[in-house]
């Protein structure tokens, strides 16, 4: 039987795993479901740690960099992203 | 019928080109201008008459021709024509008096149409190319001339992004933020939006076609206090510009608040307006003072 992804990213209040989503986004490698931009409004999870919980594997987390010298107080894309995975 | 002695006929009309009536003045206030300045939208509720919008469900599907980009208003549309008219429409015609000033340019326009069961979404996107201007900002107009349920594919908006910088559809990753704002709304409402806020069309299960019509607007002149300004120290300005987004992050939510009184003080002129000491506190530079 040919294993399948789904993958849950989730973006978050700050660099702990245990704080607040802010955004999340969802990828299905089996077909079952089909997200898209814009389909809820309340997150899966309250935060990283409650996707650990519910058997989601962790396989990414965003980098701490320090901001470029004369940008420091810009802001662009979320900082805190974590990129989760399911094998079904 | 219109009260004439509150309208002008816009300067272009002196070099001889066609005329533009607009308004002399708008009852849109400090208090509306920060919220827009925090939120990144205006959201105007069934301002459009009805008569209008069944005109316009007849004529969005036929398609509005291109017009050259950049343009005045009075040359893109002609006295009488559908565009001309709900520009002049005085909900419309005000706010974007105190958003863009008089005799914006028309940078160009688009029917936008969501088509049933199209099964997809269009990814979250900023419109046309990063754009940082700290002083000057243009304005999407945004009419939707049928009742948008939810179902409808109304368009998504992140309110507070549209100080971010990022490109286009980079940001196409993000399929849902707290606080988004998923468009539902009676027909005839108009939004008008900061030319940098990510949004996009949603993914439309009705069974009908959902259109909605959308003006770029350059602006021409200085974009400061264009606006009531008789409310400017109402202590709700700054409430508005202090104000949180459910989905920033802890620690950008400030820097975000930083780069609105950057803007504040650029649209009011007043170098020394600030929340909370961010701007004031990060830029003391008693050195820089002692040589000069």
């Amino acid at each position: 039987m040919t294993l399948r992804q789904q993958v849950l990213v989730l973006y978050l209040s700050t660099s702990a795993l245990d704080s607040p989503v802010v955004g999340w986004s969802r990828y299905d490698g089996t077909g079952t479901s089909q997200p898209t931009t814009g389909d809820s409004d309340e997150p899966p999870y309250p935060d990283g740690v409650a996707a650990l919980r519910d058997g989601w594997r962790l396989i990414q987390a965003s980098q701490l960099l320090p901001p470029q010298a004369g940008a420091e107080y810009g802001t662009s894309f979320l900082k805190h992203e974590f990129f989760f995975e399911k094998l079904t | 019928m219109k009260n004439y002695q509150q309208w002008v006929i816009s300067a272009h009309a002196k070099h001889g080109g066609p005329t533009y009536v607009r308004p002399m003045r708008t009852t849109i206030t400090s208090v509306q201008l920060a919220r827009f300045v925090s939120h990144g939208y205006m959201r105007m509720d069934a301002v459009v008459p009805e008569e209008m919008n069944q005109e316009a469900l007849e004529l969005l599907p036929k398609g509005i021709p291109d017009v050259p980009y950049g343009i005045p208003v009075a040359d893109a549309y002609p006295e009488g024509s559908f565009p001309r008219r709900l520009l002049e429409l005085p909900a419309v015609a005000e706010a974007l008096l105190a958003l863009v000033g008089p005799d914006p340019h028309v940078d160009h326009h688009a029917v936008h149409v969501r088509e049933p069961h199209e099964g997809h979404a269009q990814p979250l996107h900023g419109d046309a190319i990063i754009d940082v201007r700290p002083d000057a900002f243009d304005v999407q107009l945004m009419y939707y001339p049928q009742r948008v349920s939810p179902d409808m594919g109304g368009t998504l908006v992140v309110p507070g992004s549209h100080l971010r910088r990022t490109n286009e559809s980079d940001t196409g990753r993000y399929q849902n933020l707290r606080g988004q704002t998923r468009l539902v709304c009676p027909a005839g409402t108009v939004l008008l939006l900061h030319h940098g806020i990510w949004h996009g069309g949603r993914r439309n299960d009705s069974d009908l076609r959902r259109y909605m019509f959308k003006i770029r607007f350059n602006p021409t002149t200085p974009q400061v206090r264009l606006w009531d300004t008789s409310d400017m120290a109402d202590p709700e300005v700054a409430a508005e510009l202090g104000r949180y987004f459910p989905w920033y992050e802890q620690a950008t939510a400030r820097l975000e608040i930083y780069n609105r009184v950057l803007l504040w003080r650029a649209l009011t002129g007043d170098p020394s307006f600030d929340v909370e000491h961010w701007v004031t506190r990060v830029t003391n530079r008693p050195a820089d003072r002692s040589h000069s």
